[in-house]
């Protein structure tokens, strides 16, 4: 009892952070019909950023703020310079674009900080709360995590429902066209939602960093997982993107928790095949016709 | 855009040309793989053992590139779990090298089998997905399929992996030289294989489904079904890389099939010219010997040690962005433009354009090169 306890802890804190790799993913997907697979690279980088503030003795908020400014700038850029040229394009062709970015954004930061594995500071302990005399496997840096991640999806929903800002991304997002006639600068609107996707990954990817280590590929598995959850929450939806992080959270926690670890991976994508085979759309959307 | 995927009606283009190969697809790929095959023969017969092993890489690669293509530029679908097709290959020929005696084209083609049994598994679900899904899929397959030996290291040997020896060489031939005509017949083999195949019934039904999944399903095609044989066909190809590399290297590793595999293999099939087969040969030939660059580069650089490797993806993430954003059509494709300038020069002004006979196998025009005349006539695309 005491352990599926511990692993469905495990499963909430690793699922939030999945939850919030999908966010990223989703809010790409939605304004720019784009899967970035560059989001856990991005990711990965702005962390090292951090990484290296922290180790000239700069403060740890100091460095997450810093790494988050530079998710911003590295998604704005992105789209900006790359992804803007192969959005009209053969549909492939954002995806190979995406991919080559992950490629070389890796490889930068295999160039620059090296290959060898890097900690990266908690903050707050990472030894699990006493309850009565047993140690449950929630820590209150996992409590950080869970809370963090809470006030960045509540800022999201304030920022798309009740701004105007947020009403001039939603409708550049649902009809491009419709949107720059009624005087919205579209494009400027897409290049923000790859600056926010930025910034919500370097969040993530912060607050993964701890429990792995540092490596130029250390994103890779959570990309993974992220993507997943999006998948299972149907791309669309930032609400099943939450409910789809959570959902394969607790799924990997059990996967790895009692059939062995190292199957987690091939555990999201048992996940991702029953869901697509199920329903191909994911879980949270309405099927979408298509007119010919 | 649409497409017309008509009977077979032949028409005799390009009645200038000197060169001429047989229209019909089989003899004509018959006649360039022994063209090929006495090149290489010629070829290997001349260099060093070292050179001889490099020559049987790029055959390998060339081979799991072709299969590759063939996804993304025929029919249309995009896999970065190339690589975990290779493992599955390389590890079902591996495990009968290592515990039985049977002949080696026969565990070759058993180690295809159980790979393309692997790619309709997967092709499952990935015959309903477009773009982006199965990307993300076969991502999932090749971070995660490497953990499998890991975790099961009493069957398929844990991170030590297989090891292989190596086939006995008749009196009188290298070693190295021997085991590299081996694999080079393996790969002619199945590019004629493919080559037929992009020109048969089935390969007009990728191209169909491609272009217009509903034009496709309304002429009868199905299209859940086409996306999954072309899945498993470019399985099948991986799988047969994967039995030449354990044969080739000596052994089978786990590490050998990371995530970076797949992404260099996307790096030459893009770089090569994504559809055409030719094209694969380019690319393979550039991924084989990208890494020997990159170390002289490093050095000449002053980088530390062990940073030839980033170097080497460096280059690869960047052909990935720059390819696409500048000739999305390849190597491939500016040399059959190139080709056809000159060919169109030295006929003259006047002469019928449209005739690009100059001996690629396939050049179906795939991801990203819809302005690419496409060489059979049975298939007429309206560029965008």
């Amino acid at each position: 009892m005491q352990r599926f306890v511990d692993l469905t802890l495990n499963g909430v804190t690793n699922g939030m952070i999945y939850a919030v790799v999908a966010l990223a993913l989703v809010l790409i997907w939605r304004s720019t019909g784009v899967l970035n697979f560059a989001q856990g690279a991005m990711a990965m980088f702005t962390t090292y950023i951090a990484a290296t503030l922290i180790e000239h003795h700069a403060s740890y908020w100091l460095a997450i703020a810093v790494a988050m400014g530079a998710g911003a700038g590295i998604g704005a850029v992105a789209e900006r310079v790359i992804v803007r040229r192969v959005e009209t394009g053969p549909a492939l062709n954002p995806v190979i674009v995406a991919l080559g970015l992950l490629v070389v954004l890796e490889a930068l930061a295999g160039i620059i900080w090296g290959g060898s594995l890097r900690s990266f500071p908690a903050y707050f302990s990472q030894l699990g709360v006493m309850v009565g005399h047993s140690r449950l496997a929630f820590s209150y840096f996992d409590l950080y995590v869970v809370v963090s991640i809470a006030l960045v999806l509540a800022g999201l929903v304030v920022l798309f429902r009740f701004t105007s800002l947020g009403l001039r991304m939603r409708a550049s997002a649902f009809a491009p066209d419709v949107a720059r006639m009624l005087g919205i600068r579209v494009g400027r609107m897409f290049t923000l939602g790859w600056a926010l996707a930025g910034v919500v990954g370097a969040l993530a990817g912060a607050l993964v960093a701890p429990q792995l280590l540092l490596s130029p590929n250390y994103m890779d598995a959570i990309f993974i997982y992220g993507f997943t959850a999006a998948v299972v929450g149907g791309l669309q939806s930032p609400l099943g993107a939450v409910v789809g992080g959570l959902a394969l959270g607790l799924t990997l926690a059990y996967v790895g928790g009692y059939l062995g670890s190292t199957l987690e991976a091939l555990g999201a994508l048992a996940v991702l095949m029953v869901v697509l085979m199920a329903r191909p759309r994911g879980i949270f959307t309405r099927v979408g016709e298509r007119r010919v | 855009m649409t497409i017309v995927a008509s009977g077979r009606t032949v028409t005799s283009g390009g009645c200038g040309r000197r060169l001429r190969l047989p229209h019909q697809p089989m003899l004509r790929h018959l006649v360039l793989a022994l063209g090929g095959a006495l090149m290489l023969f010629a070829v290997t017969s001349a260099v060093g053992p070292y050179t001889d092993y490099q020559i049987g890489q790029i055959g390998i690669d060339a081979v799991a590139i072709a299969g590759l293509t063939l996804l993304t530029g025929t029919s249309g679908q995009i896999s970065l779990g190339q690589g975990a097709f290779i493992m599955v290959g390389a590890y079902g020929a591996g495990m009968l090298f290592v515990h039985t005696k049977l002949p080696i084209v026969l565990a070759l083609s058993l180690g295809v089998l159980v790979s393309a049994a692997a790619g309709v598994l997967i092709g499952l679900p990935a015959s309903r997905l477009r773009g982006p899904y199965l990307a993300g899929m076969t991502l999932a397959l090749a971070i995660g399929l490497p953990a499998i030996p890991v975790e099961f290291a009493s069957v398929f040997g844990g991170e030590q992996g297989l090891t292989v020896t190596p086939p006995v060489p008749p009196t009188g031939v290298d070693p190295q030289r021997w085991l590299t005509w081996i694999v080079l017949v393996a790969v002619l083999v199945m590019l004629v294989l493919l080559g037929n195949l992009v020109r048969s019934r089935f390969g007009r039904a990728f191209r169909a489904v491609r272009d217009d999944e509903v034009a496709a399903a309304i002429s009868g095609i199905s299209v859940g079904r086409t996306r999954m044989v072309a899945f498993a066909v470019s399985a099948a190809a991986a799988g047969l890389a994967g039995g030449l590399l354990g044969l080739s290297t000596g052994g089978v590793i786990p590490d050998a099939f990371s995530v970076g595999l797949s992404i260099s293999l996307l790096a030459g099939m893009v770089l090569g010219g994504t559809g055409s087969i030719l094209g694969a040969w380019w690319g393979a030939i550039i991924i084989v010997y990208a890494p020997q660059w990159s170390t002289t580069v490093s050095s000449g650089l002053g980088l530390r040690q062990g940073q030839s490797s980033n170097l080497a993806l460096l280059f690869y993430g960047l052909v990935l962005i720059v390819v696409i954003l500048v000739a999305p059509d390849g190597i491939q494709g500016r040399l059959v433009r190139l080709w056809e300038l000159v060919a169109r020069r030295m006929r003259g002004p006047g002469a019928g354009a449209g005739d690009g006979g100059t001996g690629s196998e396939t050049r179906a025009g795939g991801g990203g090169s819809a302005d690419l005349e496409t060489e059979d006539q049975e298939t007429r695309e309206a560029a965008t």
